[in-house]
């Protein structure tokens, strides 16, 4: 499965830049959110996918019998996925405080207004 | 752009509501055990705000909350913070996680308790600050008489 | 002691609430707790006077081998001392010298902050600690010397003092962390234990030039001694404890304490003697140039701290034992002698000695004060000053490198620095009556009881020197390697010394009745002073500065894609060089995949795809939600529960936000051409295509042992949790965690912030609806 999902996150990025390198902010703002679910995807697979098994340990023992898939990638990716959003609203704010000011949704005419 | 009003939909936040954030405090408290944690807590109990503020605006979510989105972001953190000391003062080195068992309802209280409800709190308010930012932002550019009647 | 700084940290925090409380009296409640940390102190006198060493320890960081540790041996306590005792003399004169001052509060936080700054500095037993505290002293400066901040005089001093030690800062983290590697601790009294070691370690040059570079900044060392001067732009109580007594001492400290581990080689004892006796000759030279009180006060400080350096470069028992005495003498006046300064500037309205005269009838009681302090500067009996520059003369004449042009430079400075004396004290107070702005009278209480407790200190200590005995005895064997024994005397007989000092009075006098005239032939030199190192700090800020512009111009066009493109290539070009020339990848194609599995895949690459080329945003909108609600999916199959819910919370509370904001945009317009959106295609094709080659070459490597091993193991055991994502967020990483907190706080401080300076503008227009919280 991994291979795949390396051909599949290929693909994301591949997305996301595309996305980021438009004149429209709107979507650059899209882009930046393909790229972090493309990049927490990569951590998430470069460590190793495991089916079935969740990092929990079951009740009344100390450790989880036989192998479990790895916890700290998920906690890394937990808190990414958060902060991305955090990031994505103050983004998407600062698009629609740019749209009130320019009336406009190109980078380029942004490019002279803070001079 | 939000019409506070519909009939479904001020039904189903006023019944939801209650639900969701009693649903948010279970995430929260099982947390350590089971899926769940400050994290995703937080995000049901904003989900549970966003969707009252879409039913019945943004003043009346403000009333419900009674404290801003902002204080709530402040109090997290302070709860982070916080929860570091207890180990400084029992002497261990700083954030080490200090347990104590509170005897009667023999609830496990500890620093990580404390640091996820600053994470749950930390996550609701920042969450609610930029969705109240983006309504509040749309009430200004649409000054309609009905939202206009809200101010003070 | 580490609680003591803590509170008094605490202290400098709450300092407006209790002005708010006090008044004009809260410079004198202030003052109690240095005052009272003094008492501690001098309760630890016996012990510290048998020699012995307290540690006290406490753990900060032990992790990284960070500790909160203090310790307090003859050289910290005689520092602590004075920081503690001249911080409250210091703190009630300012209360008076800034009575009514808009902004006393904010002085006295940042005073009270700089003290205990200060005093972990001189306590601190760890290098990262030491280093932390130093740092502090810095910033709390640089807040200092631009107290008056609506002076631009002031502002641009405080930069540029801040540049210098800050600059120097950096060459001392450097130096610390090799004095790190090199002695394999981070404790200074581990450290000063191996000094053999270390001084033939491999790093010890490179590390003793760091070291030095932040030492000399500090303690305006030639030639950086130009910053000192200009900080008198602070307030005076400021340049009586920071900029003379304790601050600028920090640099000597420094070198003190790592006498020991860093000391006694050619190199050390060539450049500490040399720049410290070229130091003391500019500082005396440049020093009889002014007129304004506080710049010759200034200079005649660089010119102690030249000799405290030279002195510990010098490094015989008897340079030692001189170091000690000179140290607490130039404490004791210098402050004393900087507060008469402020009472006369306060009093007369001007800093320009030549525009005063014959003020010892108008104020008496200062007279005395000054007259006894500018004794002990001059450097004559019976004053300590005396004592410490005989001995000063006596261990110059012990110097095994450079001995004469060292005694020259330091014989010039001497007769230097009495001329500065008897300007500072004879122009104000003695000869004729000159008019000055404000008709001047012996001032409140406040304001002389310091200066005339330091005073009354140097005639003490000069007329008893035996009641230093122990303390200089202890403090000297602690910086040398040897034990020494110092027996004070005012008078040592007739010998070299006490002939050099004759002599420099002599030539002193001779300065002080031409002063006029040595002033206006030194003025002819001007246009050699405008090249000094003044000069090249200003020529090298201007550099700074058009290289800055110079390069924004050339990276920073103000095109995003221009930018993402650059970095995109350089990251292709180097990572593609380092995986295929570095490494021979093998690219593994195993596809033991179920059908869900790869549906699932299937539908993120269309949702991703989908959001490219739909011209709706809302359709872009779902197209992005599809992805994500597929990459959910994704961790429900591969067991990461956590992960899928966040997920999904996510998406819906992103929908929400984009619906909110997107459907007041335009529809997508097609803003590039053809050839445009080619070229990124490629660009993005090429980026995909490397990821993917870097995944798989990494998932068809050699697999570590995974590090989480230990966290699923403990999970339950240590963390009491059996979920074990949850234990990393909260307890294994909790840090990291709490970074994060911040992180997603500040977001929402810029989401709120944008949306306050909108509301803001918006509420300058009439009849616009404006909101606010209630709560």
């Amino acid at each position: 499965m991994e291979p795949l999902m390396a051909v599949t996150i290929g693909i994301l990025f591949a997305t996301a830049i595309y996305m980021m390198l438009r004149r429209s902010i709107v979507k650059l703002v899209i882009g930046l959110m393909l790229l972090s679910n493309a990049a927490n995807l990569l951590i998430f697979v470069t460590a190793g996918l495991t089916r079935g098994a969740p990092p929990l340990v079951p009740p009344g023992m100390s450790a989880p019998e036989g192998a479990v898939a790895d916890p700290l990638p998920q906690a890394l990716v937990l808190t990414a996925i958060v902060i991305a959003f955090g990031v994505l609203s103050f983004a998407v704010v600062l698009v629609r405080r740019a749209w009130e000011i320019v009336r406009a949704d190109d980078l380029d005419k942004m490019k002279d207004t803070d001079t | 752009m939000v019409k506070p009003g519909t009939l479904i939909l001020t039904v189903a936040a006023r019944l939801l509501l209650p639900l969701q954030l009693l649903f948010s405090l279970f995430l929260l408290l099982r947390g350590h055990d089971e899926p769940g944690g400050g994290f995703i807590a937080g995000l049901v109990a904003a989900g549970a705000f966003a969707l009252y503020l879409f039913a019945f605006g943004l003043r009346a979510m403000q009333a419900m909350l009674k404290v801003s989105p902002r204080d709530l972001i402040g109090m997290g953190l302070l709860l982070g913070v916080l929860s570091t000391v207890p180990a400084w003062w029992v002497g261990d080195p700083f954030f080490t996680a200090q347990w104590w068992t509170i005897p009667i309802i023999d609830f496990k209280a500890s620093t990580p308790l404390i640091f996820d409800i600053g994470v749950y709190l930390v996550v609701l308010g920042s969450v609610l600050t930029a969705i109240s930012a983006l309504i509040k932002t749309d009430h200004e550019n649409q000054p309609d008489p009905e939202e206009a009647t809200w101010n003070p | 002691m580490q609680l003591a700084v803590l509170m008094g940290f605490l202290l400098a925090a709450v300092a407006p609430l209790l002005h708010h409380w006090f008044g004009g009296h809260t410079a004198r409640v202030i003052a109690a707790y240095p005052a009272l940390v003094a008492v501690w102190l001098l309760g630890l006198a016996p012990e510290i006077l048998a020699g012995e060493t307290l540690l006290l320890e406490w753990a900060w960081v032990p992790g990284l081998d960070i500790s909160l540790t203090f310790f307090i041996d003859g050289l910290s306590w005689l520092f602590a001392m004075l920081i503690t005792v001249i911080g409250a003399m210091v703190l009630v004169y300012a209360g008076e010298y800034l009575r009514g001052h808009r902004d006393l509060a904010r002085f006295l936080v940042i005073i009270t902050a700089f003290m205990m700054s200060m005093l972990g500095l001189v306590l601190a037993d760890n290098l990262v600690t030491l280093f932390v505290f130093w740092e502090l002293t810095s910033i709390t400066s640089y807040l200092l010397i631009g107290f008056n901040h609506t002076d631009p005089e002031a502002r641009k001093s405080a930069l540029q003092g801040l540049f210098v030690t800050a600059g120097g800062g950096l060459a001392l983290l450097a130096g610390f962390a090799m004095l790190g590697v090199a002695g394999d601790s981070w404790s200074l009294v581990e450290l000063n234990a191996q000094g053999e070691a270390l001084r033939e370690h491999a790093l010890y040059a490179p590390l003793l030039v760091c070291v030095l570079l932040g030492a000399f900044t500090k303690s305006a060392q030639f030639p950086f001694h130009f910053w000192l001067p200009n900080a008198m732009a602070a307030p005076t109580p400021v340049s009586a404890y920071l900029h003379s007594a304790t601050m600028v001492k920090a640099g000597v400290y420094l070198l003190a304490r790592l006498h020991p581990s860093l000391g006694g080689t050619e190199l050390w004892v060539i450049t500490l003697s040399l720049v410290g006796a070229l130091t003391m000759a500019t500082g005396a030279f440049l020093a009889i140039q002014h007129t304004n009180i506080k710049k010759l006060l200034a200079y005649s400080t660089v010119m102690a701290l030249g000799t405290l350096t030279m002195l510990l470069g010098i490094g015989t028992d008897g340079a030692l034992t001189a170091f000690v005495v000179f140290l607490l003498a130039h404490s004791l006046y210098k402050g004393a002698l900087f507060m008469v300064a402020g009472i006369l500037d306060h009093e007369t309205g001007t800093k320009d000695v030549t525009a005063m005269g014959g003020l010892r009838s108008l104020m008496p009681r200062t007279a005395v004060v000054a007259a006894v302090a500018a004794v002990s500067l001059a450097g004559l009996p019976p004053l300590l000053g005396f004592l410490g520059k005989e001995l000063m003369f006596k261990a110059v004449l012990e110097a095994e490198a450079w001995r004469w042009l060292i005694l020259l430079l330091a014989f010039t400075a001497a007769f230097l620095t009495l001329a500065v004396a008897a300007v500072v004290v004879l122009r104000p107070f003695a000869g004729k009556r000159r008019e000055t702005p404000n008709t001047p009278h012996d001032p409140p209480g406040d304001m002389l009881v310091g200066p005339a407790l330091l005073a009354g200190l140097s005639l003490i200590f000069g007329l008893a020197p035996g009641l230093l005995d122990g303390l200089v005895s202890v403090t000297a064997s602690g910086i040398g390697a040897s034990e020494v024994s110092a027996h004070l005397t005012l008078w040592h007989g007739v010998n070299l010394p006490l002939i050099l000092s004759l002599a420099s009075l002599a030539l002193g006098i001779l300065v002080f009745r031409h002063w006029d005239g040595v002033r206006s032939a030194l003025g002819r030199l001007e246009p050699l002073m405008a090249r000094g190192p003044e000069a090249c700090y200003e020529g090298m800020m201007r550099g700074l500065v058009t290289v800055a512009e110079w390069q924004t111009r050339m990276l920073q066009n103000g095109y995003i894609r221009n930018y993402l493109v650059m970095t995109l290539l350089v990251l292709l070009g180097l990572v593609g060089h380092a995986l295929f020339f570095r490494h021979s990848p093998s690219f593994p194609f195993s596809l033991d995949a179920y059908f869900h599995e790869v549906v699932t895949a299937g539908l993120m690459v269309a949702g991703a795809v989908t959001a490219c080329v739909m011209r709706s945003r809302l359709a872009a909108v779902a197209a992005v939600g599809i992805m994500g609600f597929s990459i959910a999916l994704t961790f429900v199959l591969f067991s990461a529960p956590d992960l899928a819910i966040t997920q999904l919370l996510v998406e819906t509370l992103t929908v929400i936000l984009l619906v909110l904001v997107l459907f007041r945009l335009p529809r997508f317009a097609t803003l590039s051409t053809t050839m445009e959106r080619l070229r990124d295609l490629v660009v993005a094709c090429l980026v995909g295509t490397m990821v993917t080659l870097l995944m798989l070459s990494v998932l068809g490597g050699e697999r570590l042992p995974r590090i989480s091993d230990y966290m699923v193991e403990n999970s339950q055991p240590l963390g009491h949790g059996h979920n074990i994502v949850n234990v990393i967020l909260v307890d294994f990483r909790a840090l990291d965690t709490l970074g994060e907190m911040f992180v997603l706080a500040l977001a929402a401080i810029g989401v709120h912030a944008m949306m306050r300076f909108h509301a803001e503008e918006y509420d300058a227009k009439p009849s616009a609806p404006s909101e606010r919280y209630d709560g």
